[in-house]
């Protein structure tokens, strides 16, 4: 096998891999960040507290009820999604005609709250959650050993994010939500129930939220300060790519971690500022970020 | 989504004359003289720790109630002025007042460079942005040797003032804390009421037209930032002394979130909120300590209520009873 750099080649696509999944995680949770800022105007602080409540749901539905992994897949986001809708309307709702930073603190609080009563219920130490069997164990490409739950962790990363990109550019669901992005009151006089549709909006992000800390479940150990540090970086890659478009808080996503695992392997010390280093760098260059639309 | 928004500012402290209104003079000598006198009834670190705070949170104050910009990072400045200061004084030997002058102006040194990139972004952006360079901060004070890691750097000796006066006595400390807190409160006071102030309200009213009226108005919000970064260092090199510790708590996020409750639960924009909101916050924590993860909640709590229901704060609903700027 080659070399590069003195780099061994498992080393590299181990942590190659690594990236991807990580990037997974900063594309699903900036994605849901993205849909929610796009039509709430709000930024979503407690989306790490909800990636860790969907991460949780699903421990206690295998565990309490017996419910496997694949029905948690879809039980799960439904529930914590649910919670976000009366979060919405009970709260958030009533900061519409304010400043954007009051949302921004609201979910803040939020944050606070779940991951108190969670750090009260469960302790801070973790609690595991198995690889569903039909995806334990590793294929052998030849140049490394690959899991194959991390490799079903991108493909269903993927199959997601495009799916939520498709229902959004393409359909004409997602035309209503683009129309109503603009212009809420012009949209609103054409019959649309707009309200409700913030409403469900905030609901699909937060469940895009927990999609992902179901997935996140089997591979980091089930805490309630997992989603506390991602959201920061989530909120790095947000600054990076701009919330303008669906498709770039994707690639973003996805580009970051895997820029992040690079570094790990060529200069394993900064690895943990790597994207903060490309985010002031952004900022000195493309103040409204690679994607971003100038305000 | 175009809708108007408002921000509640107190709308009272905005009608602010630009000289000195004879109750402001008031309040300020009443709560000098009941800080004399409190150390003698309190126990004296636990009123050094309001100050600090109170300190740190006027300093944010200055930023997001007079400048308009919430900075979530302020921890960053708080912390990482706090571990010079330790450093300082333990490693190097140097006095108490040379290792809090050397923190202060680390912390204005970073706030520069942060301001610098954070002020290129707006509203809801600026909030992101600071908060994750305070993160970077904080992956540095985790990192690096200085810092003592996990560990924090401990046992900062508090030595003696200018070389002569022991510092090791809470009373003596004290009284030093006192005049270095009341000395920011004052700064902040006359950077407020100054025509620089004036310029800050108006930008964080109006930005376009602040900007038409040719004002260079990022200029005036790195300054306000640096300013802002300045004062939180100060607090934070005091609490090094104070509590003779600096930790990876003093740099972490929730830090930034809980400097930005008090400023909130006292009143954004007036002058006596965040004292309040710190003395409120601090004795809180102080009393439910052994709760564990409660005290997380309760503060969350007090975010969502602060927001939903009472975004004046408690000096900016008195302010408003009182019809006077407070």
């Amino acid at each position: 096998m080659f070399e590069l750099l003195g780099i061994p080649p498992q080393a590299l696509f181990g942590q190659l891999l690594l990236g991807l999944i990580n990037g997974s995680f900063y594309a699903l949770l900036s994605l849901g960040l993205a849909v929610i800022f796009g039509l709430l105007n709000i930024i979503n602080f407690s989306h790490g507290a909800q990636y860790m409540m969907g991460a949780f749901v699903a421990w206690m539905g295998l565990t309490w009820l017996g419910i496997p992994y694949w029905g948690a897949l879809v039980i799960v986001p439904l529930v914590v999604g649910t919670t976000g809708v009366v979060i919405e309307r009970l709260m958030i709702s009533k900061l519409y005609h304010l400043d954007h930073l009051y949302g921004l603190l609201l979910t803040f609080g939020l944050a606070l709250i779940i991951q108190g009563l969670f750090r009260n219920g469960f302790g801070v130490s973790g609690l595991p959650y198995s690889i569903p069997s039909q995806l334990s164990g590793g294929t052998n490409l030849g140049f490394m050993f690959l899991p194959n739950y991390r490799a079903w962790v991108v493909v269903a990363s993927l199959i997601v994010c495009f799916g939520t990109w498709f229902a959004i550019e393409r359909t004409r669901l997602g035309a209503y939500l683009r129309a109503a992005t603009e212009n809420p009151t012009l949209v609103g006089a054409f019959g649309i129930n707009v309200p409700r549709m913030i409403t469900l909006t905030y609901g699909f992000g937060v469940a895009l939220a927990a999609f992902a800390g179901v997935l996140a479940a089997p591979i980091y150990s089930v805490n309630p300060n997992m989603g506390a540090d991602l959201i920061i970086v989530v909120f790095a890659v947000v600054v990076i790519g701009g919330m303008g478009s669906i498709l770039g808080a994707i690639l973003t996503g996805f580009g970051l971690g895997i820029v992040e695992g690079l570094t790990k392997v060529f200069y394993p010390e900064a690895s943990s500022v790597a994207i903060f280093v490309i985010m002031a760098i952004v900022l000195l260059f493309k103040p409204a970020g690679l994607f971003g639309r100038t305000a | 989504m175009s809708v108007t928004t408002e921000t509640t500012y107190s709308s009272a402290a905005d009608a602010m004359p630009i000289g000195t209104p004879r109750h402001h003079i008031i309040i300020f000598a009443g709560l000098l003289v009941l800080l004399l006198i409190a150390p003698f009834v309190l126990y004296p670190v636990f009123i050094m720790k309001i100050l600090c705070f109170a300190l740190f949170a006027s300093a944010l104050n200055l930023l997001l109630g007079f400048g308009g910009l919430l900075s979530f990072g302020h921890a960053a400045f708080f912390g990482s002025a706090s571990y010079v200061t330790a450093h300082a004084a333990k490693v190097w030997g140097l006095t108490p007042e040379v290792a809090i002058l050397l923190g202060t102006i680390a912390a204005a040194f970073l706030g520069l460079v942060i301001g610098a990139l954070a002020i290129r972004r707006q509203g809801i952006y600026f909030a992101m942005v600071t908060l994750a360079f305070a993160q970077m901060v904080f992956f540095f004070a985790l990192q690096s040797p200085f810092t003592g890691g996990e560990d924090g750097i401990q046992a900062v000796p508090r030595g003696d003032l200018f070389g002569v006066i022991p510092l090791s006595n809470d009373m003596t400390l004290y009284f030093v804390v006192l005049a270095i807190v009341f000395g920011g409160l004052l700064a902040i006071y006359r950077i407020i009421h100054s025509p620089f102030g004036q310029v800050l309200k108006a930008i964080r009213d109006n930005e376009p037209r602040s900007i038409s009226l040719g004002y260079k108005v990022n200029r005036y919000k790195l300054a306000v930032f640096v300013m802002s970064a300045t004062l939180a260092g100060m607090a934070g090199s005091t609490k090094a002394l104070v509590f003779q510790l600096a930790s990876l708590t003093d740099v972490y996020w929730t830090m930034s979130g809980e400097v930005v409750l008090m400023t909130l639960l006292g009143g954004m924009g007036t002058i006596f909120g965040p004292f309040v909101g710190a003395a409120v916050i601090v004795t809180m924590q102080n009393y439910f300590a052994s709760f564990g993860a409660w005290v997380t909640i309760l503060q969350g709590t007090i975010f969502v209520v602060s927001v939903l229901l009472f975004r004046e704060g408690i000096i900016g609903v008195l302010s408003r009873w009182l019809k006077k700027p407070l």
